[in-house]
């Protein structure tokens, strides 16, 4: 545990006055520092309590220790580059950071991929949907003292980092998308692979809910803590399973389908109650509605190519191509000049998808360029770290874990 | 959720949005004669005058827009066309009838203002720290404008276009502390 001091004497500067005009009066409340590198943060980010014994009176969240200028470097990279950026952002799901980047910078371009291409990036998004809530889901268990569960999780978790070494070679940093298409096709390993973690994962999520959902102690742990209404939802920006499980019914795979999500039959999990154990619950059976999602899109994969085709002159063309037709050859040597690649208009737009942390946009300023001009991330940690005072207050220490672990704060997307 | 119908006469494929109505954005352009607003890509954008924006947002966030997606700022410097250097965005969702609203309002140098959103919405809060941390802009009425994302005692704006990649060696010139003097 951090070192708990009775005076807050090694703040930095800048906290100090103000807080040392509100402890002259509340002498007898207690300044915890929780983090930055605490086991239970999970991430870099540091929590400033006010404790009055066990109980937490005031938190202030404080954020920047992975800040590493991701929208400065967005202005200097192509957008085929910076996609192994967006792999840095929320780790967990690197692929739907993927897929979300190239969504937003095919709206800006106006560019429409293929079928076959959207219903692979469907189905990388949800399994990396699965891949965060297992994690999240996970962590808020260990915290909590159950470790088993974790370790079911993470067993789970492994088999999809295969499926998406399988998919395109890499396991964490996937940088799988491309502007118009993908970096590869799936192969029919990849689809025989999906189709067995198809049959193998629900047995292990039966397994989870039972190891956890009526878990005396998780229960007690989470039912009832860190509840968040859902006017307070909305007002304070909550988005993804954190504004479900308060009974906000806002979903963009159903409200503004994209990529395939209209061709699929799915249900989105809400809850009212709003507290750490709905959120757990909300997370669980989203991992079953994107079960459903995968399944019925890895059976009906368009054929087709998955670039879009070389006559537009987005997509980068294979090797066939380029070494066999003088389209192919001229395509290949114009993507690679700086002043003949993709047409970007003088625009600005904003496209985000359901991460499974919540909205993840990215707003595009285009200036004719193939670098964004401003490529500005709306990252859901940002808003729901901002949450975390208001729903500690008044709780316990020990409930400190089982908020954070529930909010799924990632702090490479929180401080990019 | 039920994706709202478009009942609007005037609008076309080309500028339905991804899946709300556009009524809010036609009652806006009602309530200001001569808004500037425009569609690009199903989006529906409208501009404010930096004078009359805690105006217009109250207003607008009486018709409905209650969830305030993003805040953010664009550094105009340099850019084809434009007149202002800072362009600020408002990413506004109507929760109940998903309709999306892009408000935009631009200020410039020497003293950037703009009124803060906090009171309307308080996810205001952090969007509004961290674009006064990164560029400089400052919010009136804001609770507790403190950078964000950068240390306290950075003197830059870094996202501002006139400020370089690489920085202004604030790494490099960190003073070096010997084990003793810790």
């Amino acid at each position: 545990m951090s070192i708990a001091t009775s005076e807050p004497l090694s703040q930095p500067a800048a906290d100090t006055t103000a807080r040392s005009t509100a402890s002259r009066s509340e002498d007898y409340l207690w300044t915890l520092n929780f983090g930055p590198q605490h086991p239970a943060t999970h991430t870099t980010l540091r929590l400033v309590l006010k404790l009055e014994g066990e109980r937490v009176v005031d938190a202030m969240p404080e954020m920047g220790y992975l800040h590493s200028g991701f929208e400065k470097i967005g202005e200097h990279l192509s957008f085929n580059q910076y996609v192994t950026v967006t792999d840095r952002m929320n780790y967990i799901s690197p692929m739907a950071n993927n897929v979300a980047w190239h969504h937003a910078v095919e709206k800006l371009l106006g560019i429409e991929v293929t079928p076959r291409c959207v219903y692979i990036r469907t189905i990388v998004a949800e399994l990396s949907r699965i891949s965060d809530h297992l994690l999240c889901n996970g962590a808020v268990g260990l915290d909590t003292g159950a470790l088993t569960f974790f370790l079911y999780a993470f067993q789970q978790r492994e088999v999809i980092y295969d499926i998406f070494e399988t998919l395109c070679g890499a396991r964490f940093t996937t940088s799988y998308t491309r502007v118009g298409g993908l970096s590869q096709d799936i192969t029919p390993l990849v689809v025989e692979k999906i189709r067995s973690f198809l049959k193998t994962f629900p047995k292990t999520l039966v397994d989870m809910e039972r190891l956890l959902t009526r878990n005396r102690i998780f229960v007690d742990r989470t039912k009832g803590v860190g509840v968040l209404s859902k006017a307070e939802a909305i007002a304070r920006g909550a988005t993804g399973p954190i504004a479900r499980a308060s009974g906000v019914t806002r979903d963009l795979r159903k409200d503004e389908p994209y990529l395939a999500y209209n061709d699929f039959d799915f249900s989105v999990p809400c809850a009212t109650a709003g507290d750490c154990y709905a959120r757990y619950l909300v997370r669980m059976d989203e991992m079953r509605e994107s079960l459903r999602i995968v399944s019925q899109a890895v059976e009906n994969i368009p054929a087709g190519p998955v670039d879009i085709g070389i006559d537009q002159r987005i997509a980068r063309p294979d090797k066939k191509q380029v070494y066999s037709t003088i389209e192919g050859t001229i395509s290949h040597f114009e993507l690679s000049m700086s002043n003949r690649g993709f047409e970007v208009p003088y625009e600005e737009s904003y496209a985000a998808i359901e991460a499974p942390n919540g909205e993840l946009g990215f707003y595009l300023v285009g200036d004719g360029n193939e670098t964004a001009y401003r490529a500005r991330c709306r990252p859901p940690s940002l808003l729901h770290f901002a949450l975390f005072p208001h729903l500690i207050r008044g709780h316990t220490l020990s409930d400190v874990v089982a908020v954070l672990g529930s909010l799924n704060i990632i702090a490479a997307e929180l401080d990019r | 959720m039920s994706v709202e119908p478009e009942t609007s006469p005037e609008t076309s494929p080309e500028t339905s949005t991804g899946g709300g109505s556009d009524a809010g954005y036609q009652a806006l352009i009602a309530a200001f004669p001569g808004l500037e607003s425009s569609v690009f890509r199903g989006q529906q954008r409208v501009v404010m005058p930096a004078a009359s924006l805690a105006d217009a947002m109250r207003q607008i966030h009486q018709l409905g827009f209650d969830l305030l997606v993003d805040v953010s700022c664009v550094d105009y410097l340099e850019y084809r066309g434009a007149t202002s250097r800072y362009g600020l965005v408002y990413l506004l969702v109507n929760t109940r009838t998903n309709e999306r609203l892009t408000v935009r309002c631009f200020v410039d140098d020497p003293e950037p203002t703009v009124p803060s959103m906090v009171p309307l919405w308080p996810a205001a809060n952090w969007l509004e720290r961290e674009v006064w941390d990164l560029f400089g802009i400052r919010f009136t009425g804001h609770p507790d404008l403190r950078r964000l994302v950068m240390p306290e005692e950075f003197a830059a704006h870094p996202l501002r276009k006139d400020y370089p990649l690489q920085g202004r060696g604030e790494r490099h010139n960190f003073p070096v502390i010997s084990r003793e003097q810790s």
